[in-house]
């Protein structure tokens, strides 16, 4: 995997987070402030204009930029989690070229283990990362599968319990609601596979 | 959705320049969304810093000026500032004497802070952050992101403001900022949910007799739902759990405060539901402060924010104070 399949990734994660947009802004306006999709349709628009203007040489810098700007852009929780990820991604590929799948995989655990610490949250808590956390071992297996584990764990945040974030004030009444990060999280992943 | 507002997007910047219009005590960035006293950093004195999601205005822009803030990163509404702004913002303020972060206890914003703290330490600027969560309604922090940070935001903002206007070092500064917070405490009612306006409808729904009962101040739903009854028993049930939860003596502090859209007679009213259960428990409220402080939009309800005073925190409530605001003594 090049740059540009980097490129495509990020572009298929916009266009699908802009699609989206409304649908995360009701599922967390149902346990959160309804402002998820906005925030990241904002933050992914941020990142195609400044991959536009910096046109990234390698995969690590179109991981490093989108994560930065992300951070810089988005605000709330999401921002520097999605940043993070995706600056962990890149700092884990390194200086290369092109991309091996198991090095991509191993990138992912590392942004997994990244995601975990900044949170303080573990699989479970009903956040992005019940999603993220069983893509992870799928990557090694195939994008389909990881697409596949990602939307399974995201759906799987329905019947949780909000441990973290806003939703965590809502108590048992979080429960029923599938999480908006983690929704979110299974559209990145899943974007792997149009890329 | 009827707002006064021109386009969903530019809410927080057509809401910064009339800031700046109205108060030229502030110097406002509107494109970098920083918001820091006119008069520049005061050499040797500790620098404040507070952000948060718009929407609660007059918090925490309002509160920049004499014997409070140095400056203010307002994000968009209801999302916590990123990194960059308070980053600008702390170099901005920084008199040489270190600064502060005063951070509301809401993921989005101890994330944002803790970034932006590391990269100012990269900077060799000295920066203490202080978490306020004073929200006793949520009860189990075990389970939760822990108690959020609320109305007790201005008490610290006041009184470790003043503080640093009187120049103790940054240690003591945040020393004091973390003693307000421990002493004070929080619970919040909603009427109805306030709507943002890019989603263009309210954050949760309420029946006409129903009540949220421990909101917080980002919009999002609280800890029961329950039917509407008459002010003086509202007002009991967030006096009762302010008082099981640090127990009402002495001399206190109290703020009634609108979350934007109940009027100034209805806070009055409940102030004095407020006064008769303090003097019922052998407390006196010999500080307050009534009116729309804290808001979330244009939700209708109220919070009532308590504080457990001794004379030096009384000395440094009433320490001058000059902010769009809160403004007294100068």
């Amino acid at each position: 995997m090049d740059t540009a399949f980097f490129l495509r990734w990020i572009a298929t994660v916009t266009e699908r987070v802009r699609a989206e947009r409304d649908h995360l802004t009701d599922l967390d306006r149902a346990i959160g402030d309804a402002d998820h999709g906005s925030n990241l349709d904002r933050g992914f628009t941020a990142v195609e204009e400044a991959l536009v203007t910096t046109s990234p040489a390698t995969p690590a810098d179109v991981l490093t930029t989108t994560g930065t700007t992300l951070i810089r852009k988005v605000g709330g929780a999401s921002g520097p989690l999605y940043g993070t990820l995706f600056r962990t991604l890149g700092r884990s590929i390194g200086d290369v070229a092109e991309v091996s799948p198991e090095a991509l995989a191993d990138a992912f655990a590392d942004a997994l283990g990244a995601i975990m610490k900044l949170g303080s949250a573990a699989e479970g808590d009903k956040t992005m990362i019940d999603a993220l956390a069983p893509a992870v071992p799928a990557l090694k297996v195939s994008f389909d599968a990881a697409a596949q584990a990602a939307r399974d764990g995201a759906r799987a945040t329905t019947e949780m319990r909000a441990r973290k974030g806003r939703a965590s004030y809502l108590g048992e009444r979080s429960v029923g609601h599938q999480d908006p990060g983690a929704t979110s999280m299974a559209i990145v992943i899943d974007s792997l596979r149009a890329a | 959705m009827k707002k006064l507002i021109n386009a969903v997007g530019d809410v927080v910047p057509d809401t910064l320049r009339g800031m700046a219009a109205a108060h030229p005590s502030l110097r406002v960035d509107v494109e970098n969304r920083i918001v820091v006293r006119a008069s520049g950093p005061t050499p040797g004195k500790v620098g404040l810093v507070s952000g948060g999601g718009s929407g609660h205005e007059p918090l925490h822009a309002g509160f920049v000026g004499y014997g409070m803030l140095d400056a203010a990163c307002p994000g968009e509404v209801f999302t916590s500032p990123v990194p960059d702004q308070m980053i600008e913002a702390t170099k901005a303020v920084d008199g040489g004497a270190g600064v502060l972060h005063i951070v509301k206890n809401y993921t989005g914003d101890v994330l944002n802070f803790e970034m932006a703290a590391e990269l100012c330490a990269e900077e060799g600027v000295h920066v203490i952050s202080v978490l306020v969560d004073d929200d006793v309604a949520v009860q189990d922090s075990t389970y939760t992101a822990g108690r959020r940070g609320t109305g007790a935001t201005l008490f610290v903002e006041k009184m470790a403001g003043a503080l640093a206007e009187q120049g103790a070092p940054l240690e003591a500064v945040a020393a004091m900022a973390r003693t307000v917070n421990e002493r004070s405490r929080s619970f919040g009612v909603a009427f109805s949910a306030g709507t943002v306006p890019a989603a263009g409808k309210p954050t949760f729904d309420l029946g006409p007799a129903e009540i949220e009962l421990g909101i917080g101040i980002h919009g999002e739903p609280g800890r029961s739902r329950e039917p509407y009854r008459e002010a003086r028993e509202i007002v009991r049930v967030a006096l009762d759990a302010l008082n099981t939860d640090l127990p009402f003596s002495g001399d206190m502090l109290v703020m009634v405060n609108g979350m934007g859209a109940t009027p100034l007679m209805e806070l009055y009213l409940a102030y004095g539901e407020v006064d008769a259960y303090l003097r019922e428990k052998g407390a006196t409220a010999t500080r307050c402060l009534v009116g729309n402080y804290v808001t979330s939009l244009d939700m209708a309800g109220f919070s009532i924010t308590t504080c457990l005073l001794d004379n030096e925190l009384t000395i440094l409530w009433d320490h001058p104070v000059e902010t769009p605001g809160l403004r007294w003594g100068r």
